[in-house]
């Protein structure tokens, strides 16, 4: 089981934000992206989910192609994501927040709501029970009753993957998990996405800090200016010198 | 002064029912909708020809004109839902005056500017004052019942899930769920209950004519949802009897500013509610029953 990319091309005017981007990785495994600033790393993983529509180029996932899938659409095969910036729903507490990500809820249909309401009241105790989990697996009880817009950057990249967990995915974009999170908060999450992994939930994780990035992943893809210029184990990939250049901006 | 309190009863029970109606849709859901005036006019249209020109007793008629404003509320979401945000804005705000220039072209169905009279009462063969009281009664059963429904709905996880839709409709997106189809429910159960507020418009005005439903209604509605305080309900109540306080409060001007023509007074009063509603933004933008929101300054 793989997600691939072949030919991803996405054009404003004259600018090439992607250029032919190929690409295949398997669903089990620990991925990382880097490149540096404007390189299209988010863009490619708004491509990915199907927030911007490419020019030219097939994205699959798992064998169903899903290029021509809205994003929700795309997300209910068990294609997650999280974004650079946390979109926390601000006025609805973390344990809400949690409880949206759930999938096929009877309670948000209306039939159900007003003609079902013991199918309803069954699945919100088991969803509470799971949220219950994944709060203690993030370390989010504190603050489970307090409103997610008041918590801090670190706190909201955590409820943002445990929203998406909630999901039940088989495979996360993780869009710079680490950044705002202090030291000691990045190894502890960089442990629950090993522990996710090994549950069989894959990732590809873009991030700027290389370090925690490195101990983490199996292998790493670089972009640059929206072409893929290197893939592989991240200490061969970062001893390249054309990586090396893109990111330090030294002699290529 | 009995008639007058009678009234203003009615009055403010039918702005609660529009300022629910508009609460759910953008409360709860942060949908613009600046269409109420074009749903509330619909729904008075729909029962008073129902009950007069096809002989429909009123329960049917009340029930048709919910069913008639949630039905043009389908297409209308539809359509603007598939467009950015504040084009419902735009959208809808066109559709109420599509409607009330339907009202006045089409005068072989609605008589045109000159509106229909004779609508008739809840319960003709009574006396006017008992008509008036059964409907007083009606209405509350009505409010009752709706604040019930939303109470259950807001209190669920489809509440949850209009709010989380209200919050950032991207994320909800990325978890699979489409916010369009639950934008387009929570627009046609505002229209519905919009409608219903219409038919009681209707028969207790007994007449009515297309300039009782202009965006001025809409922009009261949309003030009594603000000063009340969004996404709760006993701020809907609060801010329409507050709106309707402060609309007839305001006739009372006359009194302090005698040197004022008939003509200005309309104007000033307007202008009075507007500033109160300016104040309201300043010192209170949460609204009466609202909480302070993390964020929203």
């Amino acid at each position: 089981m793989t997600l691939s990319t072949s030919g991803l091309t996405l054009r404003y005017g004259d600018f090439t934000v992607l250029d032919d981007v190929s690409m295949e990785m398997s669903l089990a495994g620990l991925h990382g992206m880097i490149g540096p600033n404007g390189a299209g790393k988010s863009t490619f993983f708004a491509v990915l989910s199907g927030f911007i529509r490419q020019n030219a180029g097939r994205i699959a996932f798992g064998g169903t192609a899903l290029e021509h899938l809205s994003p929700d659409e795309r997300a209910r095969t068990g294609f997650g994501r999280t974004f650079q910036i946390p979109r926390e729903f601000k006025h609805l507490s973390v344990r809400d927040n949690l409880k949206v990500g759930a999938r096929r809820q009877p309670g948000e249909s209306l039939r159900h709501l007003f003609c079902a309401p013991a199918a309803v009241r069954a699945a919100e105790r088991e969803i509470a029970a799971r949220v219950d989990a994944t709060l203690a697996f993030l370390k989010l009880e504190r603050v489970a009753d307090a409103l997610a817009g008041g918590l801090s950057g670190g706190q909201k990249k955590l409820l943002e993957l445990g929203r998406i967990l909630m999901s039940e995915p088989k495979f996360i974009l993780l869009d710079e998990p680490y950044a705002g999170v202090n030291p000691v908060l990045i190894e502890e999450l960089s442990q629950r996405i090993r522990e996710l992994n090994a549950q069989g939930i894959g990732f590809l994780i873009i991030e700027h800090n290389l370090e925690a990035l490195n101990r983490l992943v199996d292998d790493l893809y670089v972009l640059d200016r929206g072409r893929l210029i290197a893939h592989g184990r991240p200490d061969e990939v970062l001893a390249e010198e054309s990586v090396r250049a893109a990111y330090i901006g030294g002699p290529a | 002064m009995l008639d007058y309190a009678l009234t203003l009863a009615v009055v403010t029970l039918i702005y609660v029912l529009l300022a629910f109606a508009l609460d759910l849709q953008y409360g709860f859901t942060g949908m613009i909708n600046f269409g109420v005036a074009g749903f509330f006019g619909a729904g008075a249209y729909t029962s008073a020809l129902l009950t007069m020109r096809a002989g429909w007793p009123a329960p049917f008629a009340f029930a048709a004109a919910m069913v008639v404003c949630g039905a043009i509320a389908w297409p209308l979401g539809k359509i603007a839902l598939r467009l950015r945000d504040d084009y419902l804005a735009i959208v809808t705000l066109g559709f109420s005056e599509i409607i009330r220039l339907v009202l006045v072209q089409e005068q072989w169905l609605t008589n045109g500017v000159q509106g229909i009279p004779g609508v008739p009462r809840l319960w003709p063969t009574w006396t006017t004052a008992h008509s008036e009281l059964f409907l007083l009664g009606m209405l509350c059963v009505a409010n009752v019942a709706v604040v019930l429904f939303l109470r259950h709905l807001t209190h669920s996880p489809y509440g949850r899930l209009i709010q989380a839709i209200r919050d950032d409709e991207v994320a909800v997106k990325a978890l699979g769920k489409n916010p369009a189809r639950f934008k387009t429910q929570v627009l046609v159960i505002g229209g519905a209950i919009t409608g219903l507020a219409g038919a009681f418009f209707a028969h207790y005005m007994t007449y009515i004519v297309p300039d009782q439903f202009v965006p001025l209604i809409t922009f009261y509605v949309w003030m009594a949802v603000i000063m009340g305080g969004v996404a709760r309900l006993s701020g809907s109540v609060a801010g329409a009897a507050l709106l309707v306080l402060f609309l007839e409060g305001s006739r009372f001007l006359r009194g302090v500013l005698p040197w004022v023509s008939d003509d200005a007074m309309a104007s000033v009063q307007i202008g009075a509610v507007g500033l109160v509603l300016i104040l309201f933004m300043r010192w209170r933008p949460e609204g009466l029953f609202g909480r302070a929101r993390e964020g929203s300054r």
